[in-house]
């Protein structure tokens, strides 16, 4: 087959920010072809966006050639490329049709085109009733079609999006994605650019990129075909698996092991025997990812080994009864009630705005319950606030640490707020640096490490004080499948020695990691099981074989509205 | 430059000014606050300081003198037999200045000699209110003195006859130098700090990055931002002068014509300046610092707004000539106070326009069309 000359290419391509640092993109030579979704794949921090901004022609490379429809990329005409930056670049205080008039005069759509096109990009985004809505008062997912038709108001031969897919709910997700594979049906170039490796899988082209190098370029199957054959499953139920797990990861012949839901997904390494009792199952893409990454962490954890046993006092770990939080005459959370064994993983999944983050923050003990009881470890959250938080490890969504201060002062201020002095704090610390190997950065700024160590510091920080209950808000999303693994090893090593996990999360792969997850959509919590359960529920409901997470989470959401419409 | 982008980023950037309370506030609250707080507040005239009189001496001569303070408007007395019972008024701050009548008063000036000795203590610590109290009740004294000799028959007339007049503010209120003067301050406030905010909330919302993909030009973009808040500015002024004449009484002699010019040709470097700050900083915070600090301390300080020019140190002086305010302030109350004197306003106006190219030059030099 033959290519279709390329829209737009790097040619050698290096870029960096500051002197002396790590290149932002590292020699990266790529074509990006019409009438293609081309899938720009990598963890955060990698060089998606810098790569993009370099095709829009608002960076200048380093070293290397940018071309767009034959020129310069800072010198090309830009009313052929529609770029949608990962903040959309909308208006806030303009309406949704005051912004697609601004960029339909800006782009040169003719007035005559204007009225066609405005009905045509509403109906499309599902934004014609909300033509007089302040553009600053849509959802996450209506800002972003909205963000899309304005990149597309005089259609392009080249779109680029800049990670779409953050921080929309996978529904809103799925819709966009259909809406973009149209229009390659035109004939038009697509860069979409995303963390999440399963959108990889589903792009007509993929480049991978690590650390500002091109792992990968090519059909996404290509690379996939490099672990076929080398994929199972291992049925492991019950609480056994996650010591299997350990195990698995420890052992030479096998180059990656997940858990996924009741089993465990292995890759094994070329040429290794498929290990026993286990059953073939096809390759997916991050499969692949992980392996030409020289394959997953090892299992065993330090840091759970050197962590105290929680005793087990029969109560349960965390306990939340008729939770309601309403803000004026908004309910955020309706009556949300669970119980949470020791030694638990529990997931917290629902859409942005769904009231999972309240819920979270109500068992934190920074949101007062309007009604309901919450106890973590024992203690009341309404009259024991302190001795409950004593007793929990916060780990926020992002990094949320001193980046101005160092490794070593990050560390200090955590031992000395969860109360560690003198030879106990000394002794804590330098512990925790030996575990996660923060020896070698203890006196770098906190914000300047690489994302892996600020991960690990992020832990570190958090199980400072040993504590019995971990709450996690979305701890691994952007960070790199082995990064991810590494987090999980340690999480799964610290559950075996009693401690029990909170997790919130809308992505896929961290809750598969759950022992139960509690569906919460609308303020109410709509469903609650194993993510086996769940997807046999959705399998169930839509009559597909073999769903992921995402379709049953789908599924459950979808089945939750057409349920209220019939009642109302 | 597509005439046809520029009035969809105008139509754009009109329609945030009108919904956007913060802009309104800055561009009509804030000069309204400042021009309250400069016609009523602050005013640099002084009358009825509070000093102490203390009259040790209970003659006729000193009682005369003593009441002779008390009559005069420049002064609030206190009235005390001893100084030692009003030195605790001064050490705390609540007269400036004591007067002490010595107990032979009296006596010397009835005497041959004819010289009697009066002792006037002031609070150094604020040397312009201690030098007015001494200059001033000297004064007082001088005409108490000459107003005896002439009851007596004397004619011991001081041997120069000082008449003071004032011109075009015979009567001396600060607040006709003040209102003006504020209008320039209002003008570095839009022109400055409201361009340089609303600027960098385009860097950090990332709208600029958005309109930078598309085939605008930056001069297209840039003339956006000025071009409203330049007729924001004016409109303020508007404002300003039309409350200056009927709220505060400001005489306003010149003309309209005048006062425009000299706004607009004001407004140049003003908002040159907010661009060039905003397109360095690209954050908010750090951009209405340095508006602040680079444009709306300068105005007020260093413009002879509040303090006069030639009164300060030469080192400061010679800071003030980089202060664009400098080239209006003077030309601002001379519209008001004085009338149209064009010669004036010509020099003026082709300072400030210089220093807008200036600012130009750099702001335009400084916004590339990259992101970093």
């Amino acid at each position: 087959m033959t290519d279709p000359a390329a829209t737009a290419e790097l040619d050698a391509v290096t870029r960096r920010f500051g002197k002396g640092g790590t290149p932002a993109l590292d020699n990266v030579t790529l074509q990006i072809r019409p009438g293609r979704m081309s899938g720009l794949v990598g963890p955060d921090g990698a060089g998606k966006t810098t790569l993009i901004r370099l095709l829009a022609g608002l960076l200048d490379p380093d070293a290397g050639a940018v071309t767009v429809f034959g020129h310069r990329a800072t010198a090309t005409d830009r009313a052929r490329i529609g770029y949608m930056p990962q903040r959309f670049g909308l208006y806030e205080d303009l309406t949704v049709i005051e912004n697609l008039r601004l960029y339909a005069e800006l782009r040169g759509l003719p007035d005559s085109a204007r009225a066609g096109r405005f009905a045509e990009l509403l109906r499309f985004t599902d934004l014609t009733r909300f033509q007089g809505r302040f553009a600053g008062k849509l959802s996450g997912g209506m800002k972003q079609k909205l963000g899309l038709a304005c990149a597309l108001v005089e259609t392009p031969d080249l779109l680029l999006l800049d990670e779409p897919g953050v921080g929309v709910d996978p529904v809103s997700r799925r819709e966009l994605w259909a809406m973009v594979q149209q229009l390659t049906g035109e004939g038009i170039a697509v860069l979409w650019s995303t963390a999440y490796l399963d959108e990889a899988e589903k792009c007509d082209e993929v480049f991978l990129l690590n650390e500002g190098r091109l792992i990968h370029a090519g059909p996404p199957a290509e690379l996939t075909r490099e672990v076929t054959g080398r994929t199972f499953r291992l049925l492991a139920e019950g609480r056994g698996r996650r010591r299997l797990l350990t195990r698995m990861m420890d052992r030479d012949d096998i180059r990656d092991a997940t858990i996924q839901g009741a089993s465990l997904r292995l890759l094994t390494a070329a040429g290794a025997a498929p290990p026993d009792d286990t059953q073939a199952v096809p390759p997916r893409f991050e499969d692949a990812f992980v392996d030409r990454l020289g394959g997953g962490p090892k299992g065993t954890s330090a840091l759970a080994e050197s962590y105290r046993t929680i005793p087990d006092t029969g109560v349960a770990a965390i306990e939340a009864k008729g939770l309601t939080k309403r803000f004026g005459d908004f309910t955020a959370a309706r009556d949300i009630g669970f119980t949470i064994p020791r030694g638990e993983i529990f997931g917290l999944l629902g859409p942005n705005g769904a009231g999972k983050s309240t819920t979270f923050k109500m068992l934190c003990g920074l949101l007062t319950p309007t009604e309901g009881q919450g106890h973590v470890a024992g203690h009341d959250l309404r009259h024991a606030r302190a001795a409950a938080r004593q007793s929990l490890g916060y780990m926020a969504q992002k990094f949320s640490l001193y980046g101005d201060l160092s490794v070593r002062q990050n560390l200090n201020f955590f031992a000395g707020a969860y109360g560690l002095t003198g030879a106990a704090r000394r002794a804590r610390i330098a512990q925790l640096t030996e575990v996660f190997h923060l020896g070698p950065y203890l006196r770098q700024n906190a914000g300047g490490l690489p994302l892996g160590f600020r991960q690990r510091l992020s832990l570190a920080c958090a199980v400072m004080h040993e504590p019995p209950v971990l709450f996690l808000d979305e701890p691994t999303s952007g960070v790199d499948p082995i990064v991810r693994r590494e987090f999980w090893s340690h999480i799964n090593g610290l559950v075996q020695k009693g401690v029990t996990v909170l997790v919130t999360t809308h992505f896929m792969e961290e809750a598969e990691y759950c022992d139960r997850i509690l569906v919460i959509y609308r303020a109410e919590q709509i469903a609650l099981g194993t993510p086996d359960e769940l997807k046999a529920d959705a399998a169930a409901h839509t009559g597909r074989a073999d769903p992921t997470l995402e379709d049953a989470f789908i599924a459950l959401i979808e089945a939750h509205d057409a349920e209220a419409e019939a009642a109302a | 430059m597509s005439l046809r982008r520029f009035r969809a980023l105008l139509v754009k950037e009109s329609r945030q000014i009108l919904r956007d309370p913060s802009t309104f506030l800055i561009a009509f609250v804030l000069p309204l606050i400042l021009l309250f707080l400069f016609g009523y507040a602050v005013s640099l005239d002084i009358r009825e300081v509070r000093i102490g009189v203390a009259q040790q001496d209970d003659s006729q001569e000193a009682a005369s003198l003593a009441v002779a303070y008390r009559n005069s408007p420049w002064f609030d007395v206190t009235m005390a037999p001893e100084p030692r019972g009003l030195e605790p008024d001064l050490v705390a701050g609540r007269i400036r200045g004591i007067v002490v009548i010595p107990q032979d008063f009296g006596q010397r000036l009835i005497a041959a000699d004819r010289t009697a000795e009066i002792q006037i203590i002031t609070d150094g610590a604020q040397p312009n209110s201690a030098a007015f109290v001494a200059n001033f009740a000297e004064g007082v004294r001088a005409t108490w003195a000459a107003q005896r000799a002439a009851e007596a028959g004397v004619t011991a007339a001081p041997p120069i006859t000082l008449v003071p007049r004032f011109w075009y503010n015979a009567e001396l209120t600060s607040r006709d130098f003040l209102i003006p003067g504020s209008i320039a301050i209002v003008m570095a406030m839009i022109g400055t700090l409201l361009t340089a905010l609303v600027v960098a909330r385009e860097w950090e919302r990332g709208t600029m990055e958005a309109m930078m993909a598309t085939p605008v030009a930056m001069a297209e973009l840039l003339a956006s931002k000025v071009l409203p808040y330049f007729v924001l500015g004016l409109g303020s002024v508007a404002l300003c002068t039309t409350l200056a004449i009927t709220v505060f009484d400001v005489p306003f002699r010149g003309s309209i014509l005048a006062l425009m010019a000299l706004s607009s040709a004001y407004l140049v470097p003003a908002l040159g300046q907010g661009l060039l700050i905003s397109a360095a900083t690209k954050n908010q915070f750090v951009a209405s610092q340095m508006a602040l600090i680079l444009s709306f301390l300068p105005s007020m300080v260093l413009s002879g707004f509040l303090f006069e020019i030639p009164s300060m140190p030469p080192v400061i002086q010679a800071f003030t000539y980089i202060v664009p305010a400098r080239y209006l302030v003077p030309s601002l109350q001379t519209v008001f106070v004085v009338g149209d004197i064009w010669p004036m306003f010509w020099r003026g106006i082709a300072a400030l326009l210089l220093f807008g190219l200036v600012f130009f030059v750099l702001a335009i030099r400084v916004t590339r069309r990259r992101i970093a």
